[in-house]
């Protein structure tokens, strides 16, 4: 557990991406290529907006407004005098948390290290101080248990957020994770409610070594009553935070060990995310390239050498590994009639598979070419540093698989 | 943690293990804890019956610290344990959990019931003995062997029985069986099918407890939990690490081991290096208290004090019951390899007979009471059993309704809208 930490310094080598503005939203410019184009818009039409406050209706509202004013913000982000604040994603991270803290006393936090030394990546930095022990308890090493216990107080009428200081700590609370959190709703009959979220640092680090760089959520996915859940922005690691703590179903936020570092401005105004909706990152008229978590980076690494070699993919962050916004993917797929998956998940029954498999099942007739799914591969994550590299996707292979898919 | 301990001898006199450090499972001496033969038996499945192959019967129908208590206030009528009222409560409770389980035994092999079931013929004195003792606000946290447990905390048998049939009047609507009964409105947090894993559950609820007094200010918030488990579950890491946060954080919950001796057919003496469970609480700051779990009055006056104790605030305590079921693991256990001495011996012990007993010797009540307890209890349960017959399989559209307490969970179709929206999800026809 000692080399967690390490992540931190590594992720600053991430920096060249953090220029990147995931809220930003361009209108398609260019169609031509597109036979079906019709049948797809970047936002949606207002006819399906659900009336009222909730949190679908709104972001749907926001949406509009950033994609028309995608230009006028663009220009906007270069002045000095820009709204909102800028903070690095675990700081986001934890900006959520500590709102819903202050905004439903219910909400507590356990896990080990997360209180006075302030959670391995910081997320819960100075939590502890302000709301006390209780609210912020550090756990003794015995993952199965604190989690139970977090089970526990969620049915009793808690909010429990439980840390894996490293996800990959979570598999020694399996049970409690699939048995408890996914079932127990269910088997009591709908009685009792399990609103806790999971989250912690995963994902392939900087030569953490195999056990610290694990690709849980193949894992995890196919425990029935979960929702999964990936950030990879500041912008969204904090909308989906909060999203996830209100929910009334067990969520898994799954954290990038190698994207705390992130930097962006994201809104003063509170915000809260859709636990079920993709993120448009870029639109295009080429290929959609569906990702999430880090390896929308080496996407959009991939995709500016794509764009300069003439291609126009679409890039989509599905953010929601459990269910999948099949909206966003369908529309873009019936747009595109090309699919790339990149995922840093196991190839074998990972969350590609998953998704290759939905895509096929609903939209096959729109498919002008079969399904590519670049996976990290199925082996335990190498230390050496070359051999970490060549098990997870890298931009070069994207651009190749592109190249290949729209010949 | 120096109060724990000496809470420990309030509650139970008998030395702890710093008291007497002679005992080691490898010298048979004279030892704490009633039944251990503090002996490995590798080899005694094919001797007689005798000593060695079970626990030492020194178990008496009334515990010691009460015989003193008997003792000492002779005279005075209210020497008993208890009254006439709370007597015939504990008997009716004992009844029912004991009719409510023969019943079951029948209903499964006539094929109404399917699966697992576990039954708690012969341990009855302890769900009564302690949960009797609780308020409806007090949490229970069950095993597979739940059915006693819930009947305990107020759940009607029909609502028990009507699960075991698998219908949609079950206490969890037909989606949870035998080994996952629930009842939000009896604070019963389940039944928990896999070993210990309910354990960490009641420690979760015990934290809320703690929570709301001290972080939501809700001052008059005194909740216990109850975990029971079995002495199978004792060597499970879950009951370890559960122990360890309970006292380290004073939490208001009473870990009941039920002590049968027997994890299906693994004996607790070839599975544990140290077989005095109950010795596992003071390792971990807390009582640990060791009782005839054949008694129910001997329980219940073991149980109160815990009770009161969490009540108070001042932490966990592990109570170890010896007890012994007289039926085979499940109805699945054809039971061959218990001896038969082993289960002689233990039906002699039989707990409503004993409370009976002592309820006549102390002229609490008469025959004809207890008659007309029995009887009461036998249309109660046939009662269930009709109910559970005439209620409805659940219906398809029941299918999807409790997967994801906010359907939303379910996703986006390729329309648009939200998959729950879809009439395919009331009717239980989609696809998920």
């Amino acid at each position: 557990m000692a080399t967690i930490i390490q992540g931190i310094g590594a992720a600053a080598a991430l920096s060249s991406s953090n220029s990147f503005d995931s809220k930003r939203f361009h209108l398609p410019s260019r169609r031509s290529l597109s036979e079906r184009k019709g049948s797809f818009l970047v936002v949606r039409s207002d006819g399906r907006v659900i009336p009222g406050s909730n949190p679908r209706g709104r972001r749907t509202d926001q949406l509009i407004t950033n994609a028309v004013a995608a230009k006028a913000d663009a220009s906007a982000a270069s002045t000095a005098s820009k709204p909102g604040h800028e903070l690095l994603l675990f700081e986001a991270l934890r900006e959520g948390l500590e709102e819903e803290m202050e905004r439903d006393p219910r909400v507590c936090v356990m896990g080990e290290d997360v209180g006075h030394y302030g959670g391995s990546y910081k997320v819960t930095k100075g939590l502890a101080p302000k709301y006390g022990d209780l609210r912020v308890l550090d756990t003794p090493i015995a993952e199965n248990s604190f989690t139970g216990m977090a089970i526990g107080a969620a049915m009793t009428g808690l909010r429990p957020i439980i840390e894996g200081m490293n996800m990959g700590f979570l598999l020694l609370a399996f049970n409690q994770i699939s048995n408890n959190c996914g079932m127990l709703h269910y088997t009591s009959g709908g009685q009792f409610t399990i609103p806790v979220v999971i989250r912690g640092p995963g994902g392939v680090g900087r030569q953490l070594g195999a056990e610290h760089s694990q690709r849980l959520e193949s894992y995890f996915q196919s425990i029935p009553g979960i929702q999964m859940v990936a950030c990879s922005t500041p912008y969204n690691a904090k909308g989906l935070m909060k999203a996830a703590i209100r929910s009334e179903n067990p969520v898994i936020l799954f954290e990038h060990v190698l994207l705390y570092n992130l930097k962006e401005r994201i809104p003063d105004e509170e915000y809260v995310l859709s636990l079920e909706e993709a993120e448009m990152v870029r639109p295009g008229e080429h290929i959609t390239i569906l990702t999430y978590s880090r390896m929308r980076y080496h996407v959009m690494q991939a995709a500016k050498t794509l764009v300069n070699k003439g291609y126009d993919p679409e890039v989509i962050d599905i953010r929601s590994l459990k269910p999948f916004d099949l909206y966003t993917i369908g529309n873009s797929v019936k747009k595109t009639h090309r699919v790339l998956i990149v995922e840093e998940c196991m190839r074998t029954g990972g969350i590609g598979a998953s998704l290759t498999a939905a895509i096929s099942e609903n939209f096959h007739d729109y498919l002008d070419a079969p399904i590519v799914c670049l996976s990290s591969q199925d082996v335990p994550t190498p230390y050496a540093g070359t051999l970490e590299e060549w098990t997870v996707v890298q931009p070069a292979q994207i651009v190749a698989a592109v190249e290949q898919l729209c010949q | 943690m120096s109060c724990s301990f000496s809470a420990v001898n309030s509650i139970q006199p008998r030395s702890l293990s710093t008291d007497n450090p002679s005992i080691t499972p490898f010298k048979p001496t004279p030892s704490p804890f009633l039944g251990s033969t503090l002996k490995p038996r590798f080899n005694s499945l094919k001797k007689s019956p005798s000593a060695s192959t079970r626990r030492r019967s020194s178990i008496v129908a009334v515990s010691d610290v009460v015989k003193e208590k008997s003792l000492n206030f002779k005279s005075s009528p209210s020497n008993l344990l208890i009254t006439k009222e709370e007597g015939l409560v504990l008997y009716e409770d004992m009844v029912l959990g004991r009719a409510f389980e023969d019943m079951c035994a029948q209903m499964y092999y006539r094929g109404k019931m399917f699966g697992f079931v576990h039954l708690y013929n012969g341990q009855e004195a302890v769900s009564t003995g302690c949960i009797k003792l609780l308020k409806q606000e007090d949490s229970v946290v069950s095993t597979y062997r739940d059915h006693v447990h819930s009947l305990s905390k107020g759940v009607p048998a029909r609502q028990v029985m009507s699960e075991l049939f698998g219908k949609t009047t079950g206490c969890v609507r037909g989606q949870g069986g035998s080994m996952h009964m629930f009842s939000k409105e009896f604070n019963v947090l389940g039944g928990f099918a896999f070993i210990g894993e309910g354990i960490p559950v009641a420690t979760g609820a015990a934290f809320t407890s703690r929570y709301k007094r001290e972080v939501l200010k809700e001052a008059d918030c005194d909740h216990v939990t109850m975990a029971f488990f079995g002495d199978g579950t004792c060597n499970n890491g879950q009951f370890f690490e559960c122990l360890n946060m309970a006292a380290l954080w004073k939490l208001p919950i009473i870990f009941v081991v039920e002590n049968n001796l027997w994890a299906i057919g693994m004996s607790h003496l070839r599975a544990t290096s140290d077989p005095a469970i109950w010795k596992k609480g003071p390792a971990f700051g807390m009582p640990g208290v060791h009782v005839d779990g054949m008694d129910v009055l001997k329980v219940r006056e073991v149980a109160k004090e815990a009770v009161e104790r969490a009540r108070r605030g001042e932490g966990p305590t592990l109570i170890e019951c010896e007890t012994y079921r007289f039926r085979g693991h499940s109805l699945a256990d054809p039971d061959e390899l218990r001896d038969p001495a082993e289960k002689a011996h233990y039906a002699t012990r039989d707990p409503i007979t004993a409370l009976k007993k002592y309820m006549i010797e102390n002229k609490l009540a008469s025959e004809a009471e207890f008659k007309a307890i029995d009887k009461k209890i036998d249309e109660v349960v046939e009662d269930a059993v009709e109910f559970a017959d005439a209620s409805p399989h659940p219906g398809r559209s029941q299918l999807l309704e409790n997967v994801f307490a906010d359907p939303k969970g379910f996703g986006i179709g390729p329309d648009g809208k939200y998959r729950c929206e879809d009439p395919k999800f009331t009717e239980g026809t989609a696809h998920v």
